[in-house]
């Protein structure tokens, strides 16, 4: 195919795949919203970074950012009784910018209140078949993959013992690598369990991670009581497409999480962030329990064409833009 | 000197790892779901011609390798160091057997060469894809055979041996391809 053919190609699938959302979520009475792409506050997590720019309006300079995703404005109408709800739009993350990353991207994401994660799971699976000729997802848990690809139990296993394996079996690794055991495990899962992953014909949801990489779900205990995050990712053709949760609703814990991001985020030498003080409000007077979850669509659309470059599948890529 | 961070890296940047200079061939960004990004680097070390892979953090910086290309002329050998000159400031660079090993064959006086140039001292001499060369010893030709099936030996004025068809005949100039160490035609002048 020509070039100018195969974006026109390329621009049709999105918008089919954009409508085929649209029509599932409508089947379902799940409501679109669309919330303020800028914000006074933002994300703190640790290695995620948002772009920031200024309002001038007279005399007075709002600092604002511009969303790594709809998660809080969603999770604020979730507090107010909206329901189920989903979004599709930009989302900006500062930094990220390679083969599979752009620091603008689409992003589709949706929350089921009353829903439990496995509830939320099986929603996605039945969406992904809407969407793509793909086959039903298989489960595995954090620590069957790390287990079964590569015998260590990533519950217990020291940080010391991570190093030594992660050395070993990535010879890229440098012995002078420094990390933190969550560092390790992510380093073992990018670069050792990722690629037998997309050696599967079918898409791979992973479910119960380290309750140290809990973001914002829940915690709880799993089948052999360890702690562990009520959270899942969802893996198709090798690339990593969703993350959900199972939503911590405590807001006196987000609170604390969010503090514990910027301690950290300070001791590494980068900036503070606004703590998003709406949502914490929002919060505590009252977030039901609900499952969310949010999907890179241009990943998506990537493993549907069969397109190996995130830039390929935009309508217009970050460096033409 | 200068130093490169990991966001500026693409293919072809030359930097230093473990002291020897390095060409970037392939860059990979990584970032595992919610933790800390690194990149995964292709890269050929410029001085063993060997390809590696290392993996950087995001945000790390490398020093820069003060290697630059330069076509230089072919001046002539003393046994120990190939002699190379500028064609156009008539400067001097001395490369050592190191530095010739892929294009010790097809060194021939006045020709131009490209010249990998580590702070100042040739590190690695490419040969141009193609060089006419006299064909200094082969067996007697085969007049009328123009076939191009079978073929034979012929060993050039640079002392590189190349297959050649039966009619080529020794003092014959032909256009040989470096890549493949093959005969293409005979050079038309």
């Amino acid at each position: 195919m020509a070039d100018i053919e195969l974006m026109q190609h390329t621009l049709k699938r999105r918008a089919q795949l954009m409508a085929d959302v649209r029509r599932f979520f409508a089947k379902r009475s799940v409501m679109e919203v669309d919330t303020p792409m800028l914000s006074s506050a933002a994300a703190t997590a640790t290695y995620l970074d948002s772009f920031v720019t200024q309002c001038h309006a007279g005399e007075t300079v709002h600092r604002r950012y511009l969303h790594t995703s709809a998660e809080f404005a969603m999770k604020r109408l979730l507090a107010t009784g909206s329901g189920p709800i989903y979004q599709i739009c930009h989302v900006f993350r500062d930094g990220e910018h390679g083969r599979l990353h752009s620091p603008e991207f689409t992003m589709l994401e949706w929350y089921r209140p009353g829903f439990t994660l496995s509830m939320l799971m099986h929603e996605l699976n039945q969406l992904l078949q809407q969407l793509g000729d793909f086959a039903p997802c298989v489960y595995f848990s954090y620590a069957q993959l790390f287990s079964n690809y590569l015998q260590i139990d990533c519950h217990h296993a020291d940080e010391a013992e991570l190093r030594l394996l992660a050395l070993n079996t990535i010879p890229a690794l440098p012995a002078s690598w420094q990390s933190d055991r969550d560092g390790w495990l992510e380093l073992l899962m990018t670069q050792c369990i990722e690629p037998q992953l997309a050696q599967l014909s079918t898409p791979v949801i992973i479910y119960d991670f380290p309750a140290s990489q809990a973001q914002l779900a829940r915690c709880v205990k799993d089948a052999n009581g360890n702690k562990v995050a009520a959270r899942f990712e969802l893996y198709a053709g090798g690339l990593e497409l969703a993350n959900g949760y199972d939503e911590l609703t405590d807001a006196i814990e987000l609170r604390q999480r969010f503090v514990e991001d910027n301690r950290v985020r300070q001791s590494l030498g980068k900036a503070i962030m606004p703590m998003d003080e709406h949502l914490l409000m929002a919060q505590s007077q009252g977030l039901p329990q609900c499952s969310g979850v949010a999907l890179g669509l241009d990943r998506l659309l990537m493993v549907l064409l069969d397109i190996k470059e995130i830039a390929a599948v935009q309508s217009i890529g970050f460096s033409d833009a | 000197m200068a130093t490169y961070s990991t966001n500026e890296f693409k293919s072809g940047l030359k930097f230093m790892l473990d002291g020897d200079p390095c060409s970037i061939i392939e860059n990979e960004f990584v970032k595992p779901g919610k933790g800390q990004a690194f990149n995964r680097v292709k890269y050929r070390n410029l001085k063993t011609g060997r390809v590696n892979e290392r993996t950087f953090k995001s945000n790390d910086t490398v020093e820069s390798a003060d290697v630059v290309e330069m076509d230089l002329e072919f001046s002539y050998t003393d046994g120990e160091f190939w002699h190379f000159m500028d064609p156009q400031s008539f400067e001097q660079y001395a490369a050592d057997a190191n530095a010739i090993t892929e294009s010790k064959d097809w060194l021939k006086e006045q020709y131009v060469y490209t010249v990998t140039l580590w702070n100042g001292s040739p590190l690695l001499v490419t040969p141009p894809n193609f060089v006419n060369l006299a064909v200094v010893d082969t067996d007697p030709g085969v007049r009328g055979d123009t076939s191009g099936g079978g073929g034979k030996p012929a060993t050039l004025e640079t002392g590189a041996v190349v297959r050649v068809p039966l009619f080529i005949e020794i003092g014959e100039v032909l256009r040989v391809d470096t890549r493949s160490a093959s005969y293409v035609e005979r050079a038309k002048d």
